[in-house]
């Protein structure tokens, strides 16, 4: 055990899962002799050779799609994209191939895809979206979000073991803010179960990635004015621990659901709608949503702050809620 | 101009250079007839309303198909197309489950999941076309990047239409396997037309296996209607992937004799060309090779049809025996799970 950063529990996990398993290799832009964008596999290709740590060109597709074909040829691969944004160049690797290729014709796909995403850093438009909620609409990928050093390295571990198309979003504001405690020994975090990051018993939080922090100054802000906010941190949005959801909005009968992402059609649209169905009579008050609102992120400090979600933002929300 | 135009085989002397003997000659000739026999009989059953959704042929392929696949190691693997019959035909798909395949049957090899032409066994090194082609090519691609990982001597062949040759998808595909000498072999059957829309329209140079030497590695033009012509480049190719030489783009030069599906009448393509291609049936052209240097009796031809009428005639019988997919297994296989993997495939 010992307290790493959010980044080096990452970088950390991915070399275990090579050292582990022969058949892993990563491949991306700049993972080689940069060792990644933000340097996540620094010292992997000294380590592991350029044959398992595969420079590529600017081709997204090609990765997407090459790492596709390596997985049905029997390897692990773990591909990164640069910035989770650039995804949609391989939008139709990952949707019309690796997605749809177990069930139409029984050939699992085990690949990984790490996707630094997030913002908060004045990354503008095209280096701070959340896409997640596009692929979550998409049957056949997995996606996974942690928030935590400890959930970054067990979930990466368990992506590596599945047998399907992973979505591995990274968040990038966390990577050297956050620290925590992280085994050192291989373990595996479980897709499909919520974290609870905060207990409390008068609204449901319903959250994850980097805002699980936003979340939580929020929940300490209401606490001193007598408000106990219970956190759920998803950790995995595909699939979604549905029962801890529900069992926490049974005992706190309100429930607040928060993302980064942009509101519309969002993933917590999903979220507050199985609420609605599966817990209508044990609600006290309609579910909310905070979000950033439907715009492209903007690249100013100001206007980035205005767009992303902030701890005043869920605050207040609570509070209306609570008041209800 | 940069890229070799393949020369046609004119011996059987040449041909056992190539590798192959009489009996593989017939063999192929067999494959050719089976290959347009499952589509001849596949048009029936689709107007007699036995087959869903559209139904699309290689007409005028066959040669293309079978040279290819003909000339493809055990584990070698690939990509096929729509106008690509033949290649599973040569590696050994039973042709019932083809017939099942159309009728969405669960002895088709999707089972009725996928349908038509977008059809693969793993087990004979077949994966399944998508319909945004050419999608399967970077998959190829990665085929190939894998066996170059795992130090293995196995070929991806990576097919691609004239049409498809537009997207991105070839261009970042060819340029990986270029940059990193990759051992797959591109086949691009260009016969002519995307749909409705003609060549020139498509693309600007001579031959689309010009676009080799900018990805740095051979292009060749071959006549898509001499499956020997093929066989013969496609070998080449592959032999020279496997013992590290790269990949090749082969342009496979045909005439699509049907419509884009069985929909479309391809009024756009006129008279004159289908005659004039009618005329270099890669079928015929085969048989007229093979009694002229193979000495093929009447005999040998009556044998090999009446084989491949029965072959034809049980498989559509034993498919319309093989049940629909029961719809309680709808949700079934979305998700992979951990076993599936235990295979020797994936260890």
């Amino acid at each position: 055990m010992a307290e790493k950063t959010y980044l080096q529990a990452i970088s950390d996990g991915l070399r275990q899962e090579m050292r582990r398993d022969q058949r892993v290799f990563v491949l991306g832009e700049d993972v080689g002799v940069y060792g990644g964008a933000f340097k996540v596999t620094q010292g992997f290709q000294e380590e592991f050779g350029a044959n398992r740590v595969l420079d590529m060109p600017l081709s997204e597709t090609a990765i997407v799609g090459g790492a596709t074909g390596a997985a049905l040829m029997g390897l692990r691969p773990i591909a990164e994209m640069q910035f989770a944004d650039f995804v949609s160049c391989a939008w139709d690797h990952l949707v019309t191939v690796a997605a749809k290729q177990r069930y139409r014709a029984g050939t699992p796909i085990p690949i990984v895809l790490r996707l630094p995403s997030g913002g908060g850093f004045s990354g503008g438009p095209f280096h701070s979206q959340n896409p997640e909620s596009s692929f979550a609409h998409i049957p056949g990928l997995k996606i996974v979000c942690p928030s935590t050093p400890e959930d970054a390295k067990g979930l990466l571990a368990t992506a590596v073991e599945d047998p399907n198309p992973v979505l591995y979003f990274e968040h990038k504001h966390l990577y050297r803010r956050i620290k925590g405690e992280v085994p050192d020994d291989r373990y595996t975090t479980p897709f499909g179960k919520a974290r609870v990051h905060r207990d409390g018993e008068d609204v449901t939080l319903i959250t994850w990635g980097a805002m699980v922090y936003t979340a939580d100054e929020a929940a300490t802000r209401l606490a001193d004015e007598g408000v106990s906010v219970e956190i759920l941190d998803l950790r995995t949005l595909i699939p979604w621990d549905r029962e801890a959801v529900l069992e926490s909005v049974a005992r706190c009968s309100k429930a607040l659901v928060l993302h980064e992402d942009t509101k519309t059609g969002g993933f917590g649209a999903e979220i507050a709608a199985t609420i609605a169905e599966e817990a209508f009579e044990q609600l006290d008050a309609p579910v909310r949503r905070v979000a950033a609102p439907d715009a492209p992120v903007p690249f100013a400090p100001t206007l980035e702050k205005a767009f992303i979600p902030q701890v005043d933002d869920v605050a207040a929300a609570l509070r209306d809620l609570a008041a209800y | 101009m940069a890229v070799r135009e393949a020369e046609p085989v004119e011996t059987l002397q040449e041909v056992r250079e190539a590798g192959l003997d009489r009996e593989d000659l017939l063999g192929m000739y067999r494959n050719m007839l089976i290959t347009r026999g499952i589509e001849e009989r596949g048009h029936i059953l689709y107007k007699q309303g036995k087959i869903p959704g559209s139904f699309y042929t290689g007409r005028g392929n066959e040669a293309s198909a079978v040279g290819v696949a003909t000339a493809m190691g055990p584990n070698d693997v690939g990509t096929p197309l729509q106008r690509d019959m033949g290649v599973h035909v040569t590696r050994g798909i039973e042709p019932w489950r083809v017939f099942a395949q159309y009728m969405g049957r669960v002895d088709g090899p999707m089972s009725g999941r996928d349908g038509n032409v977008h059809m693969g066994d793993s087990r004979l090194g077949l994966y399944a076309m998508v319909s945004h082609l050419p999608a399967m090519l970077p998959v190829a691609v990665g085929m190939g990047l894998a066996f170059t990982i795992r130090e293995e001597k196995r070929v991806a062949i990576a097919w691609c239409g004239e049409g498809a040759s537009a997207r991105g998808d070839a261009h970042e595909g060819m340029n990986l396997a270029g940059v990193r000498r990759l051992p797959v072999v591109f086949l691009i059957d260009n016969n002519q037309w995307a749909y409705s829309t003609p060549a020139h329209l498509e693309y600007a140079v001579d031959h689309l296996a010009d676009r080799a030497a900018a990805y740095g590695f051979d292009g060749v033009v071959v006549d898509g209607t001499d499956v020997l012509a093929v066989y013969r480049e496609a070998k080449l190719a592959i032999e020279k992937a496997r013992e590290g030489g790269g990949p090749t783009l082969i342009e496979s030069v045909t005439l699509r004799m049907e419509g884009h599906a069985v929909h479309d009448d391809a009024f756009y393509v006129p008279k004159e060309l289908f005659e004039e291609w009618a005329q270099r049936d890669p079928i015929e052209r085969f048989r007229g090779w093979l009694r002229d240097n193979a000495s093929l009796t009447e005999d040998e031809e009556d044998e090999i049809r009446d084989g491949v009428k029965r072959i034809l005639n049980e498989a559509i019988q034993r498919a319309e025996e093989s049940p629909l997919p029961d719809p309680a297994t709808l949700l079934d296989g979305v998700f992979a799970t951990p076993e599936e993997l235990e295979t020797p495939h994936h260890k």
